[in-house]
């Protein structure tokens, strides 16, 4: 059994306190049954990736069934934290695998703005490693994990803080070609590197930002999807891993041990051996610049201690080795939580069918694009492979 | 903290106190009913080695906000003697003088007064070794 995705949508990314949580989501479904060209009545089942906890509703798919007029339809809220789009996505790819349903929905929608002030939020993401050994006696933030991760690539590699500006760069060059994107304007080297320090060595430039949004991708069996589009796009495979929550529980900080199992998984089922051969993008997670830069290692495109190498030689824009991150990536395009995985795959869809803006589209031309969705530091890993060719 | 919690992990708190798996090393915080790395049940109660290797530390400038009022503050990851690793606040540093690798050793302090019930939080923090050969 094999699933394709038919239809994707998404809201503008930002802040956005105008719109309700079941109003972006119904937004991003809405344009998803669109492009589909299908109805909600078509529908069978429904995975709600939301994490939450931010105010509002404690159990939002209800209300986002009602307001999006699904109602009788079934489904699920799906949690993975940051990587709660791209479980949303497996759950729907199980669905219809399954035969349970033949077109299902796979939606991510946050609203983090609903919490008031930044301190809030930083304690609120803070939380999402071990509770009271990480967080409660101690006060590490989100910013803080990842910059324990960069310290420990920094000295171990030589990479400088110059190293990873070079990815809020790219990113925010993208994103300022992307209409959906949060931040649509393009920076400096400069910029970054005069930008005030959240947690040492990381600044404000090197972290995606606040962001409200949601993302939708109509996801159909083999069957529905060949008869409804002339161009699937196939979920070839979905790689799948957890790492130990609490820190000093990793073999070490110079890689995230899920995303390596998750894409050996997920290559494997691809039949993929050599990544920057076979795939003409990659949407990777980058929460925090050194988390793109890691990721360049865990997923192949760069021998280890080679990842930084990549971005200094701006081997990752449109035309080099590879593309990454062709819509601003999280640092630019935004980052609502439970959002971003369907955003990735979003943006993944648009480039193999070849919709995307001037500027922003990459050569495809062996019809296979990455997505690298990561939750926590490595809490939760998914890699996605979307192809144009049947499995 | 709500004030049962903070008594229960006192004795980690107060005196790195935990549990050693007998057979595999492990430790753990609690008593746990079985090793998460070697499932064995057997354990011995260990006080963790107070001095050890900072391997990365980062300054958390954008506090959460239980945190506000000890902004800027240093937090390291560390490998103590028997290997154990442990996440800690650091403290007693002079400018510059923090760097990856460097000696580091555990000093009882007081984390924080704000905590949800308003109890004054003791605990562990390190800080850099006096002799670092």
């Amino acid at each position: 059994m094999t699933a394709a995705i038919i239809g994707v949508g998404m809201t503008r990314f930002g802040r956005d306190l105008e719109h309700q949580l079941p109003e972006l989501a119904f937004k991003a479904i809405d344009e998803a049954l669109r492009d589909a060209g299908v109805s909600k009545e078509d529908i069978g089942f429904i995975a709600f990736g939301n994490v939450g906890g931010w105010s509002g509703e404690f159990f939002p798919l209800p209300i986002v069934c009602e307001y999006a007029g699904l109602n009788p339809r079934g489904g699920m809220r799906v949690e993975a934290a940051c990587a709660s789009g791209s479980a949303a996505l497996a759950a729907a790819c199980m669905a219809v695998e399954s035969g349970y349903a033949d077109i299902a929905l796979a939606v991510g929608a946050e609203r983090m703005n609903e919490l008031a002030s930044t301190p809030a939020i930083v304690e609120l993401l803070g939380r999402g490693g071990n509770f009271f050994w990480e967080f409660e006696m101690l006060g590490l933030t989100f910013p803080a994990y990842y910059a324990l991760f960069a310290r420990a690539y920094m000295d171990e590699y030589g990479a400088t803080e110059e190293d990873l500006a070079k990815i809020a760069v790219k990113n925010h060059y993208y994103g300022s070609m992307n209409p959906k994107a949060q931040f649509q304007k393009k920076i400096t080297i400069e910029d970054v590197l005069n930008s005030r320090y959240v947690a040492w060595p990381l600044k404000l430039y090197d972290c995606s930002p606040i962001t409200d949004g949601a993302a939708a991708a109509v996801v159909a069996s083999e069957r529905i999807a060949s008869r409804l589009t002339d161009t699937p796009i196939w979920v070839k495979s979905q790689g799948i891993a957890t790492a130990p929550a609490n820190l000093t529980m990793r073999r070490d900080l110079l890689s995230i041990e899920s995303v390596v199992e998750a894409a050996r998984q997920a290559y494997r089922k691809a039949r993929i051996e050599d990544p920057v051969r076979s795939l003409d993008l990659a949407l990777v997670h980058d929460c925090f610049t050194i988390a793109e830069i890691i990721a360049y290692e865990d997923l192949g495109f760069a021998r280890r201690g080679g990842g930084y190498l990549l971005a200094r030689e701006e081997q990752t824009y449109i035309g080099g080795l590879i593309p990454v991150n062709t819509d601003g990536g999280l640092k630019a395009k935004g980052h609502p939580i439970a959002a971003s995985g369907l955003a990735m795959i979003y943006e993944a869809v648009k480039q193999l069918r070849q919709e995307v803006d001037r500027g922003r589209q990459a050569p495809i031309k062996h019809g296979q694009a990455l997505i690298h969705n990561v939750g926590g530091t490595g809490h939760f890993a998914y890699v996605t492979i979307l192809s144009l060719e049947k499995p | 903290m709500r004030v049962p919690g903070y008594w229960r992990n006192m004795s980690f708190l107060y005196r790195l106190a935990g549990w050693k798996c007998v057979h595999c090393g492990a430790f753990h915080h609690y008593k746990p009913v079985v090793c998460r790395r070697c499932r064995s049940k057997e354990f011995a109660q260990v006080e963790l080695p107070g001095s050890g290797r900072l391997i990365a530390y980062t300054v958390v400038r954008s506090p959460p906000k239980e945190f506000e009022r000890c902004a800027p503050y240093a937090i390291g990851l560390i490998e103590l003697e028997d290997g154990t690793k442990i996440l800690s606040q650091l403290t007693d540093f002079k400018e510059n003088e923090l760097r990856d690798d460097i000696r580091v050793e555990a000093v009882f302090r007081r984390v924080r007064i704000n905590g949800e019930q308003g109890i004054i939080e003791y605990g562990y923090k390190f800080r850099p070794a006096l002799s670092q050969s």
